[in-house]
């Protein structure tokens, strides 16, 4: 469901992104741009640097090499305003806070003090939270609710600020089928309404299809981007894990099928990425 | 004649000056204790609050050797330790059991030799037992400002600090995507935990300081979803606890073996466990009845 865009405005771009971590690169060379309003998936298995990655787009760590570089503003990393879902936090069930207050700290849990809150504030937070069909539980701990259920707290969180771009770390882990589509067709609905851009990482591509405009394809420290059409064929995937990788589609489902080695399987090589970076 | 007996114990429960710096100081100690110490099990510190009391009891002893108030003591030794357990890494800490415990049982050793010294250097009897299990009846006059000026302090640490604290609580991660400051938020909480300690420690003692720090607030987290609440509660308890306590160990001087009061830490101690075990007893079977309903307001 790629749009025909004309003229896309450019958000951000990276340039030769290098990042190390404890001595190990993680990332190495990485080039791409990001376009205004896309949603682009971050594809790649655990441990290939999707984590990584956003934390570096969030300026929470610097690149050893290269820039990130947001454009036509003087904000850059983490004085800039960005949404983030980070990987499933566990909420002690005994926290005391309620759903609808982790939302609001979307709005001003950066800011020192204690203030009671305005009217405007408040309508702000409800209709977030009715935004992302969160009303029924808004008032319980969120230490009590499901998965799916603090997935679209934290997406309420996330974009209660209003940002430009979104980064969502693996917010379909460990969600049942169903809640997984539920939660991706809430963030692409939310995201097309307010024009905002979508950057979200999962191991499995496949619940992203009917809204992913943008690929991004992780593996071996390298990053392929484009359309889903052009990125993911047994080709370009190939040349990124360096060896053979079969694409097939079926039914609908893309699978990235390990290479077969003589003797069989070799699951360690042949599941790409699956070197436990 | 029993009612003639409370009444007259009562009016001189109040016209007692020791009583009443005990009232004052556990009053500003137990509120400090109900706002430090819902982050300290929020943000999953309880254990760092202990070793820090542990590593306190140098200082307390050291504090009565040269003469001057145990407060002191307990607030430079904290302060300094709270800042090597954060540069150590608190989260880091706990996996790192044998080199706590080690720096632990150091401290505790320096402890017993300054109390030795204490001991056959003063006439002040049972140094030992109220540095460890602490006398909030013996609390001076004098020291009530410093009391009053420390908590104060720890008090607005937490509230200046709030909402990134009770982020950063949540998750590092985003604290610090939402352009928060992590390590400063987290050395400023660790200073008002450092001071709030360093208060516990001379109203229950140094052993003892962990059972008011996380204790009313542990009760209080069971009460309600909120975390404001759960300070206004927590402070609460605290206070309604160690005045009780501190009745019951004006009133236990007449009680057996006569002439000798019975040590408030104790009472403290024991009405905040029984409180616990009641209210979690409560919660569990409320929430077992209560399965899959949601609170509609609150």
């Amino acid at each position: 469901m790629s749009n025909v865009d004309q003229n896309p405005v450019k958000l951000l771009e990276l340039e030769g992104v290098s990042i190390s971590q404890s001595g190990r690169e993680v990332l190495h060379d990485v080039t791409f741009d990001i376009y205004k309003g896309k949603f682009i998936g971050l594809i790649g298995t655990n441990g290939s640097g999707k984590t990584t990655l956003l934390r570096a787009i969030l300026g929470i760590i610097s690149p050893s090499s290269g820039h990130i570089r947001f454009l036509n503003s003087s904000k850059q990393g983490r004085s800039r305003n960005i949404g983030y879902v980070p990987q499933k936090i566990d909420f002690d069930p005994d926290m005391p806070l309620r759903a609808r207050d982790l939302v609001a700290l979307g709005l001003d849990g950066n800011r020192l003090g204690i203030s009671k809150r305005k009217k405007s504030d408040k309508l702000l937070i409800d209709s977030l939270v009715e935004q992302v069909g969160a009303a029924d539980f808004a008032n319980s701990r969120v230490g009590e609710l499901s998965g799916g259920e603090q997935q679209r707290i934290m997406i309420a969180h996330a974009l209660i600020s209003k940002p430009e771009l979104i980064l969502l770390d693996e917010p379909l882990a460990n969600l049942d089928l169903r809640s997984q589509v539920e939660i991706v067709t809430l963030v692409s609905k939310l995201a097309r309404e307010g024009n905002i851009t979508v950057l979200i990482s999962t191991h499995d591509m496949n619940p992203l299809l009917p809204v992913m405009d943008r690929i991004l394809y992780i593996a071996n420290g390298k990053v392929a981007s484009g359309e889903v059409s052009e990125v993911v064929t047994t080709e370009s995937l190939s040349s990124l894990y360096g060896h053979h990788v079969e694409v097939v589609n079926l039914k609908g489902r893309i699978l990235v099928v390990p290479e077969i080695e003589e003797g069989g399987f070799n699951f360690l090589r042949g599941i790409p990425g699956n070197e436990d970076h | 004649m029993a009612q003639l007996g409370s009444v007259f114990v009562i009016a001189g429960f109040f016209s007692s000056y020791p009583v009443r710096v005990a009232l004052v100081a556990g009053l500003m100690v137990a509120v400090v204790s109900g706002t430090v110490g819902t982050f300290t099990i929020i943000r999953g510190q309880s254990f760092a609050g202990h070793s820090l009391a542990d590593i306190g009891a140098a200082g307390g002893s050291a504090a009565y050797l040269v003469n001057i108030p145990a407060i002191y003591g307990f607030i430079g030794i904290n302060l300094v330790a709270g800042l090597v357990l954060e540069f150590i890494g608190i989260g880091r800490l706990r996996g790192r059991d044998l080199a706590t415990g080690i720096v632990l049982s150091a401290a505790l050793g320096l402890t017993a030799l300054f109390l030795y010294l204490d001991t056959i250097a003063s006439t002040t009897t049972n140094v030992t037992a109220s540095l460890l299990f602490g006398s909030i009846l013996t609390i001076q006059g004098s020291s009530i400002p410093i009391i009053l000026a420390v908590g104060a302090i720890a008090i607005a640490i937490v509230m200046v600090l709030y909402r990134p604290l009770v982020l950063s609580s949540i998750s590092k991660e985003l604290a610090l995507a939402k352009g928060i400051p992590e390590t400063k938020i987290a050395i400023g909480f660790l200073v008002a935990l450092a001071l709030n300690v360093s208060l516990t420690a001379i109203t229950v003692g140094a052993i003892l300081s962990t059972a008011l720090l996380v204790g009313p607030a542990a009760i209080a987290l069971k009460l309600t979803r909120r975390t404001g609440r759960a300070i206004l509660i927590a402070s609460a308890i605290g206070v309604i606890v160690t005045w009780i306590g501190i009745y019951l160990s004006y009133d236990s001087y007449y009680w057996p073996p006569h002439n000798h009061g019975w040590p408030a830490s104790f009472f403290v101690v024991a009405i905040i466990f029984a409180l616990f075990v009641t209210v979690d007893t409560i919660v569990r079977m409320r929430r077992k009845y209560l399965v899959g309903k949601r609170p509609a307001k609150g």
